[in-house]
């Protein structure tokens, strides 16, 4: 379990490359190690300057003010999806501006929030190798989707001419809530099941 | 006024309603934003590494069309539930890669139409969920966490809810 990341990555690779080799198609394969690195730098390039730029914006509203007033707006809920954060914890500002941008689907926007609000959450992270639970709860409020309005999906609809491009959303938002709702819940449940596992080892 | 006008307005009224605040405040906002951008400047450089091994893995996984090939396989189970099997490809992708599935999604809708049945399925699964094993990676990647205990679990559960959910609610909304 420890090295999942590694274990995914690795896996990638080792069966990519193993059944090109079973398929014969291995050209693939070069070409896609040629090309990789630049593919890799046209989509940071893509998201680089939008990142500088949203953390300043982002600076100046949390000189403003404006996180925290946002993470205090969202405190009730905070309190009941993050038990281990304390009130005033920097981290809440930055996830809070994380999942209001994210609910509006600005990707670009949310991710330096998001990178930050974890790099808060590290900050109090006794073993630093270890996915603390609130780092947890986060990444699954991300992972499962809290986009409310898919703004590139309307377009491409719209372009391809539906017939009401924006028929999907009531039925894209129900599906939202109700896969947060439940990731949410089975995110605490493998928490108390972890937690349980710890205490008899120990 | 529709949607997609709608939240094109919102972001440049974000920033407005951001530094106009900040002036109200007598927040410093020129310092205040290359302060913030120095950092953000930072935080590209820590996240780049761990982007370039993402696509590096992932593309090498999509160009060897394994998956492709695995939902032929798979196949049989799916028609046993009743889901249709057209969506496989999607459900497969949209866990690891954003981009890939957005492009199965095109592809879905140029083959059976944007309003058919497939088109909405695919939709709906593209919009309702986020690339899990993408964010993990970079999310986790960028602090340099090893051990993401039931972080993989929990993510990729919320990616079978909402194919479940898809499929249910376009049925019951649109019919099939």
């Amino acid at each position: 379990m420890v090295f999942v990341i590694n274990l995914i990555w690795g896996s990638f690779i080792l069966i990519g490359i193993g059944y090109a080799f079973l398929t014969g198609r291995v050209d693939v394969i070069n070409q896609e190690i040629i090309e990789c690195g630049s593919s890799a730098v046209e989509l940071f390039m893509g998201m680089f300057p939008l990142m500088i730029l949203w953390s300043g914006i982002m600076n100046i509203a949390k000189k403003a003010g404006i996180l925290d007033r946002l993470a205090r707006m969202m405190r009730p809920l905070f309190r009941l999806i993050f038990p281990e954060l304390k009130a005033d914890d920097p981290a809440l500002g930055y996830i809070a501006s994380n999942l209001t941008i994210n609910m509006l689907g600005i990707h670009n926007a949310s991710t330096p929030f998001g990178l930050k609000a974890m790099k808060c959450l590290q900050e109090k992270n006794p073993k630093r190798e270890v996915a603390t639970r609130s780092m947890i709860t986060f990444l699954v409020l991300n992972t499962s989707g809290v986009t409310l309005i898919a703004t590139d999906i309307i377009g491409v609809r719209s372009k391809l001419g539906a017939t009401s491009p924006t028929d999907l959303v009531m039925v894209t938002i129900i599906a939202t809530v109700v896969n947060t709702i439940l990731a949410l819940l089975v995110d605490r449940l493998l928490w108390k099941r972890w937690k349980n596992r710890e205490l008899k080892r120990t | 006024m529709n949607l997609s006008a709608l939240s094109q307005l919102f972001i440049p009224l974000l920033v407005l309603g951001i530094i106009g605040y900040a002036l109200y405040k007598k927040v410093n906002v020129f310092d205040e934003f290359v302060e913030g951008a120095k950092e953000g400047l930072h935080l590209g450089v820590t996240v780049f590494p761990c982007l370039i091994a993402m696509i590096f893995g992932i593309n090498i996984l999509l160009k060897s069309e394994i998956l492709n090939h695995l939902f032929l396989l798979l196949e049989p189970l799916f028609s046993f539930l009743r889901v249709p099997v057209e969506i496989l490809p999607m459900a497969l992708i949209r866990p690891i890669s954003g981009n890939a599935s957005f492009a199965v999604m095109i592809d879905i809708f140029h083959t059976y139409g944007v309003d058919s049945y497939l088109g909405r399925i695919a939709a709906v699964m593209q919009g309702a969920t986020d690339t899990t094993i993408y964010v993990l990676s970079l999310y986790f990647g960028s602090i340099g966490i090893k051990n993401i205990r039931y972080a993989l679990k929990a993510g990729l559960f919320a990616d079978f809810v909402t194919l479940v959910m898809s499929i249910l609610l376009v049925t019951l909304v649109f019919g099939s």
